[in-house]
């Protein structure tokens, strides 16, 4: 008996599979591709065969297919429509079947508002020239880090105030913190080399960083969280940048927790525990409990590097997120990075996930609104993240005072995620969030770094493109430039906090 | 010459290397049709399991091929593009080469009615690229001068 559905424990399957038998050539690439052992072949009836209850919908068969003879669909709910309980009635049966609160991975799927797609942006038309980014140069360099209150120079005309450390990118997006663990081996390989080749950075996340990776000085930023894994002297030096991560989008005020199956032998040495035993996060760092507490890590982690790092401070896009960011300021941080609801995650729980945090647009907007009433401004650069999906979100984050972008799921989406929402499984078929050694070979680095370098070189032209449009040939210039945002379908609050004017006016 | 690199890293065990081999080799060349209605060609590439290791192993053209030594009608040799090959006239279905051959890529081909016939890679002369290589969905196979 290869399958038999249990009805005690039975919810709907999501997804049909639907099968072209006259197409199929019993090649069974499907079959080893499945890595949720959905599909199988049966040799005494020569057929292959799927057991829908299991399928995720990762795509990855039909993806592979030689003759496409497959076709994965989402399966409508049997239950009649009812507006109110729609959606939640399979989440209720799962609890009580399975006694557990349901864990999921990527972003909040939730219908709520997407600001940026009710935000236009202006262009030059007569009065002002156009400029096109394909003959005249373009500034997109963008240095992150504490900027001085004023400059002074000497007599000879050079630079008398001492700056403090910066960062240097060559495009305002970098790739923020996905940990070697959650991401297997391979991506993390991927996203250092593009990050290499494209001149930005990006993020160890918490679980340390592997001795191969150590290469990539220069271009990574290393992150330490509440579980300190794999934090110690040489891992601070490799990194251009420290991020202390108070909290995530996907999950603010809850920690993390890597089950032991993913610890394997060289996430143990990375992580600097035992292997096989769970890496636990814990909700918040125990040695910070008020923002002195921050100051205290914060230069904790300056002494230890002697000052020559920027340090960032990330913090979950939550209600009264300025007056928060307002502290993390005063604490000593040299940049802020701010994580909307919609950022992604390797596991966490559905109702945090679904229900926690704000939209990263009003975050950001009011952030930046906040510290410039407060004068602080110049002391602090803003990273953006959390639900950044295309070059134009890109643009008009900088226009809401961002200096640059985060982003996540949309490098992962480059590189073949689907968004099946299966992280925590540990059992990604694209070779993406696993450990295990023949899924991940999945992610060939030669292929995928240069997939991310080609989506970073290309929103890079797209957002010189909509810069030119705008008449505007440096991204300083965009920066905080709201008067090139112009709202439609908003509300007059929205408005108001996102410190833009309504289309029109 | 240009032989296939097989980078093991990089095997994702979905067998499209062997899918299109059999097509390339069939006798229409089209994938449906080599599968369903004709007499299927044995594929000239094996896809090798043990996990987590995976790899497609073919012919390696050697430089001191131990299967052209061992070919006692000549029938196992070197072509104009550097490539060993098989002419089936000649071959008389004794299998020393795939006695002698160090990596086991040589195949018998049962269904030739009275001596059978060895069957390996042939680098596709009819392509500019394998076909294997150009099915490869992960780089694992690369046509590479060696």
């Amino acid at each position: 008996m290869k399958w038999m559905k249990n009805a005690k424990t039975y919810t709907p399957p999501d997804f049909a599979v639907i099968r072209d038998d006259e197409r199929c050539i019993r090649c069974k690439a499907c079959v080893e591709q499945c890595s949720f052992d959905a599909t199988f072949y049966d040799e005494d009836l020569d057929k292959v065969w799927n057991w829908e209850a299991k399928c995720v919908g990762c795509d990855r068969c039909a993806a592979i297919c030689p003759v496409e003879a497959i076709t994965i669909k989402k399966r409508e709910t049997p239950y009649r429509y009812n507006y109110s309980w729609y959606g939640h009635i399979d989440g209720l049966k799962k609890r009580a079947a399975f006694g557990g609160t349901p864990v999921v991975s990527m972003g909040n799927d939730k219908p709520y508002p997407v600001y940026w797609d009710h935000m236009l942006l202006n262009a030059s038309q007569v009065t002002n020239p156009s400029i096109d980014p394909l003959r005249e140069p373009m500034e997109l360099k963008t240095f992150l880090g504490r900027k001085p209150d004023f400059v002074e120079f000497k007599k000879d005309g050079s630079l008398k105030t001492k700056l403090t450390p910066q960062i240097e990118l060559n495009i305002p997006i970098m790739f923020s913190a996905m940990s070697y663990g959650a991401l297997s081996y391979n991506v993390i390989e991927s996203l250092g080399k593009a990050a290499q080749e494209v001149g930005t950075f990006y993020n160890s996340g918490e679980g340390g960083l592997n001795k191969d990776h150590y290469k990539f000085k220069g271009n990574v930023i290393v992150q330490v969280a509440s579980g300190r894994f794999g934090v110690h002297k040489p891992y601070l030096d490799v990194g251009s940048a420290i991020e202390i991560k108070i909290g995530q989008g996907a999950k603010p005020g809850i920690g993390g927790h890597l089950p032991g199956e993913k610890v394997s032998q060289t996430i143990s040495e990375t992580r600097m525990m035992p292997e096989g035993s769970d890496a636990i996060s814990p909700a918040p760092h125990h040695d910070v409990y008020s923002i002195e507490d921050l100051r205290q890590l914060i230069y904790a982690l300056k002494e230890a590097t002697e000052y020559t790092k920027p340090i960032i401070v990330k913090i979950a896009a939550v209600h009264n997120v300025a007056a928060i960011a307002s502290g993390v300021v005063r604490a000593g941080a040299d940049i802020i990075s701010i994580d909307g609801f919609k950022g992604g995650t390797g596991a966490s729980p559905q109702i945090v996930r679904d229900n926690i945090g704000i939209p990263i647009e009003l975050a950001l907007a009011v952030v930046d609104e906040r510290l410039r009433q407060e004068g602080i401004r110049q002391q602090v650069s803003i990273i953006a993240g959390g639900g950044i999906r295309c070059s134009t979100d890109v643009v008009k984050a900088i226009a809401l005072g961002a200096d640059a972008v985060y982003i996540g799921t949309a490098a992962l989406l480059a590189i073949g995620c689907t968004m099946c929402q299966q992280c925590h499984t540990g059992k990604c078929a694209w070779g993406i969030s696993t450990q295990d050694p023949h899924l991940s070979k999945r992610v060939n680095p030669d292929i995928a770094s240069e997939k991310l370098i080609n989506l970073l070189n290309v929103w890079a032209l797209e957002i010189k493109e909509v810069m030119g449009a705008m008449g505007i040939n440096s991204i300083e210039s965009l920066k905080g430039n709201r008067l090139n945002l112009r709202a439609v379908g908003l509300s007059e609050k929205d408005m108001e906090i996102l410190g833009i004017l309504p289309a029109g006016e | 010459m240009k032989i296939v690199k097989i980078n093991e890293d990089n095997c994702v065990y979905c067998h499209l290397c062997e899918v299109a081999c059999i097509t390339e080799h069939s006798k229409s060349k089209d994938i449906i049709k080599a599968f369903k209605f004709e007499e299927k060609p044995i594929a000239r590439c094996t896809v090798e399991f043990n996990y987590p290791v995976s790899f497609s192993s073919m012919c390696r053209h050697c430089d001191d091929a131990p299967c052209v030594e061992a070919c006692q009608t000549g029938a196992m040799h070197r072509d104009e593009r550097g490539c060993v090959v098989v002419d089936p006239d000649k071959c008389v279905g004794c299998w020393m080469c795939i006695m002698s051959c160090p990596y086991g890529i040589i195949k018998r081909d049962e269904r030739r009615e009275v001596w059978g016939l060895s069957t390996k890679c042939d680098l596709c002369p009819d392509r500019e690229i394998p076909a294997c290589v150009e099915a490869c969905p992960n780089n694992a196979l690369t046509f590479e001068e060696v």
